[in-house]
């Protein structure tokens, strides 16, 4: 009876506290972007700020350059894709590993990268000079392109690689036995996936670089290189002009609903077609042009998106001398920022897929639930800074708040990764454990650790590593909201930057990336380290209580 | 029932040997032309690995003869062989009729003669009228068809079957291999049939054991049943 009672109370908090995750997400996305909206509308019916010419050109060269970029971007991921699913070379896994770097790179330390290699000072400008040409100037729409295209040529690339992975060794085995070769062999094989994967790819690639805010901050700016993003950051942080930040938010918010919509109705997810995942062997490899093909492929990206990472870690080594003082209190400030951003990102993400799945009778109910995930896709996170700014005005200080909304908006941000990587982790423990766990009568803790735990840890991990690392180097809705003398780490390289001490920027860089990257290893490194393994290689298990004897379906767990 | 002993082997491994990991794998098989062989033996034996040294997919050691023809060093789409694997025999973006006529051009537009032999095809696996549709709009028997009207069009002396028929019901097995048989029968093929099933292995001409890293030879599929040797007793469950 006592235990009953428990359970019950036990379900019922549970259930709240998924209710109130839902609450909470609707309130962060639609909430903050509805009080934009509303004095967006308000201001319009007013008639108080007039759509000006400036907004016409910033919102012009918004769809530009993030249309330029994707196409750069999915078009030149193409032949790298290519080179990359039929070639087996020392260090390919590892270079298809780092594809996946600019994911948690902080923005301006890439930034900062893409200026050493291609600005006034940087390796091309110096080669060019020694030829007698004159100094490429970067900033404007050339910078904008080179850093969208260094983000986003992995994106797209391994996009394509998922859908190589996803076509069956039987069908690479068909085309070999029936000799397909060239033309006949890519209208086959490479045309189908292309034409069901690039679509999607454009639009994503697109819609990031819409609201990719650092970006523009770094190396646009200017009547000519303005994007909506800036120019609410201008109307708010110089101009003060509240009512014409809302109206650009109000445009950029429809901007983003309807890229978002897009890019979910053209992102067809190529699952892997069940079937053979042997090694492809593909005989349009085998012939000299194809391999001067892929060899050129493989080796411009590399040197594309190596060398600036490259210079920002020489620079960075280099500049860590001169490293500010403030960069140490800045990257406290980052670090807080992070581990809330990551904690509040687990904690909806758990309470949202509970929730999902608690309702999978309803199954609308639960598409409603995990469709709320994925608000902070369609509500930018500038819009929610700017709909928060808006909302906390009457009551308090916005600026003094600047780390808290930093933390919310970010995790709010994550939540489409986290709820992508947990729900199916939990779905899958239930499917694979629950009519066992039901049928022992497991609930509680012991439900937990025996049946869910286990399929939860990695991807876990994993979410709050990333959350964490996105979190800590963000430069958007902070640079909107951060006091004069309480810079994060990512905000006071930016500004180091503005202020020509290339050297103490590149330092703060890399402590930057150590952050970033140091906290997306300690998240995923602490939940591996939690398996039940780990705990009886370190000869503790009997301590924690992982024994051999809970671990059904060994082998069976991601 | 035909007697296979002394005719000249369609399909004949010397001394194969394979090494993957650590799977290993040899063994020696002669198939005579025009028989049917059942391939048996546990999961994980070696069965489908048989059929890919044969067409060309997996590299090994020793010598693979297809109508007395040395193929060891050919690539696939140059060995006189045909394989259905068990899904994916079909490219999903090309009708049925397409998939077919690939059989006899890879053009991206393949010739009026191509598509009429394609026709021809899929009525002598009983598919006419269905060449417009794709792959995804037909039955999963009804695809394997298409595989074996392509695979007839391509007009190989040997078939290799990896257990192309084992999603279908036991109806549309018995259906399918009965096809099977029929076309064997009246076009002369030598056709090797991976199969899970020992009912099935005991219909075929000749069967042969692939189990613990070793297979062959190929023999009377009634005698190997009547006296199984000890991996095939284990498989069957008769220690």
């Amino acid at each position: 009876m006592t235990r009953f009672r428990a359970d019950t109370a036990a379900a019922l908090a549970g259930g709240l506290a998924s209710w109130a995750a839902l609450a909470a997400v609707l309130a962060l996305s639609f909430g903050s972007a509805g009080m934009a909206l509303l004095h967006g509308w308000g201001a319009l019916e007013g008639g108080a700020p007039a759509w000006r010419a400036s907004d016409t050109r910033a919102l012009e060269f918004t769809l530009r350059q993030a249309a330029l970029s994707a196409l750069i971007s999915t078009a030149a991921a193409v032949p790298l894709a290519r080179a990359l699913a039929r070639r087996r070379f020392w260090g390919r896994d590892a270079a298809i590993a780092l594809l996946g770097a600019p994911f948690l790179l902080p923005t301006i330390v890439a930034i900062l990268g893409v200026v050493a290699v291609w600005g006034r000072s940087g390796l091309v400008a110096d080669a060019a000079a020694a030829l007698g040409l004159p100094r490429p100037d970067i900033y404007g729409l050339p910078g904008v392109l080179l850093a969208h295209v260094f983000f986003n040529l992995p994106l797209a690339t391994r996009i394509f690689l998922q859908g190589y992975a996803a076509i069956p060794a039987e069908r690479w085995r068909l085309a070999e036995q029936l000799g397909l070769e060239g033309r006949a062999l890519f209208a086959r094989m490479d045309w189908p996936m292309l034409r069901e994967s690039a679509p999607g790819a454009f639009a994503l690639i697109f819609l990031v670089c819409v609201t990719s805010f650092a970006v523009a901050l770094a190396l646009g700016g200017g009547p000519r290189a303005t994007t909506l993003e800036l120019a609410i950051y201008q109307a708010l942080r110089f101009d003060f002009d509240l009512a014409r930040a809302a109206l650009l938010a109000l445009a950029q918010l429809g901007l983003c609903m309807a890229l978002a919509a897009l890019t979910l109705a053209l992102s067809r997810a190529r699952p892997p077609e069940p079937g053979l995942r042997a090694r492809i062997v593909r005989r349009d490899g085998r012939g000299r042009a194809a391999r001067a093909t892929d060899a050129a492929a493989l080796i411009a990206a590399g040197l594309f998106l190596g060398l600036p990472l490259g210079a920002a870690l020489a620079r960075g080594a280099a500049g860590l001398a001169a490293l500010p003082a403030q960069a140490w209190p800045a990257a406290g400030r980052s670090l807080m920022v992070a581990l809330g951003s990551a904690t509040l990102c687990m904690a909806l993400a758990l309470g949202l897929a509970t929730l999902a799945l608690r309702l999978e009778r309803r199954p609308w109910a639960a598409r409603a639930v995990e469709a709320a995930g994925l608000s902070a896709l369609a509500a930018p996170p500038f819009v929610m800074g700017m709909g928060l700014f808006l909302a906390l005005r009457p009551l308090t200080d916005p600026f003094a708040l600047a780390l808290p909304i930093t933390a919310a908006i970010n995790a709010a941000m994550a939540l489409p990764f986290a709820l992508g990587l947990i729900l199916p982790a939990l779905r899958r423990a239930r499917a694979e454990y629950g009519p066992l766990a039901d049928q022992l009568g497991l609930r509680g803790l012991a439900r937990l650790r025996a049946a869910t735990w286990p399929a939860l840890r990695r991807p876990l991990g994993l979410a709050a590593g990333l959350a964490a690392a996105l979190a800590a180097g963000d430069l958007g809705v902070i640079a909107l909201f951060a006091p004069a003398d309480g810079p994060t780490l990512p905000l006071l390289v930016q500004r180091l930057m503005a202020g020509y001490r290339w050297d103490a920027a590149a330092g703060a860089s890399l402590l930057l990336l150590a952050l970033s990257f140091g906290l997306f290893l300690a998240f995923d490194l602490a939940a591996r380290s939690l398996s039940p393994r780990a705990a009886r290689r370190r000869g503790r298990g009997r301590g924690l209580g992982w024994r051999p004897g809970w671990r059904l379906g060994r082998g069976r767990r991601p | 029932m035909a007697s296979w002993a002394g005719a000249t082997a369609m399909i004949a491994l010397e001394d194969i040997r394979l090494r993957q990991g650590d799977f290993r794998l040899e063994g020696a098989l002669h198939v005579p032309a025009g028989a049917l062989c059942a391939l048996i033996g546990p999961s994980g034996g070696g069965k489908s690995t048989i059929l890919n040294v044969i067409a060309g997919f997996a590299p090994a050691e020793g010598r693979v003869r297809v109508a007395g023809r040395d193929v060891s060093r050919l690539p696939p789409a140059e060995r006189p062989v045909s394989m259905l694997f068990q899904e994916h025999n079909l490219f999903p973006e090309l009708t049925a009729r397409a998939n077919v006529a690939l059989g006899a051009s890879l053009a991206l537009r393949p010739p009026p003669e191509a598509l009429a032999r394609a026709d021809a095809a899929l009525a002598a696996v009983g598919l006419e009228g269905l060449g417009e549709r794709l792959p995804a709009e037909l039955s999963g028997g009804q695809r394997q068809r298409v595989a074996l009207a392509r695979a007839l069009l391509r007009d190989r002396p040997a078939l290799l079957l990896d257990e192309p028929f084992a999603a279908l019901g036991p109806g549309m097995r018995r259906e399918m291999l009965g096809l099977v048989d029929e076309l064997r029968r009246r076009r002369g093929l030598t056709v090797i049939l991976v199969t899970h099933d020992p009912e099935e292995a005991r219909r075929a001409d000749l069967a042969a054991v692939a189990a613990e890293g070793r297979f062959g030879p190929a023999m009377p599929a009634e005698a190997l049943f009547r006296a199984p040797p000890p991996a095939l007793r284990a498989w069957l469950g008769e220690d």
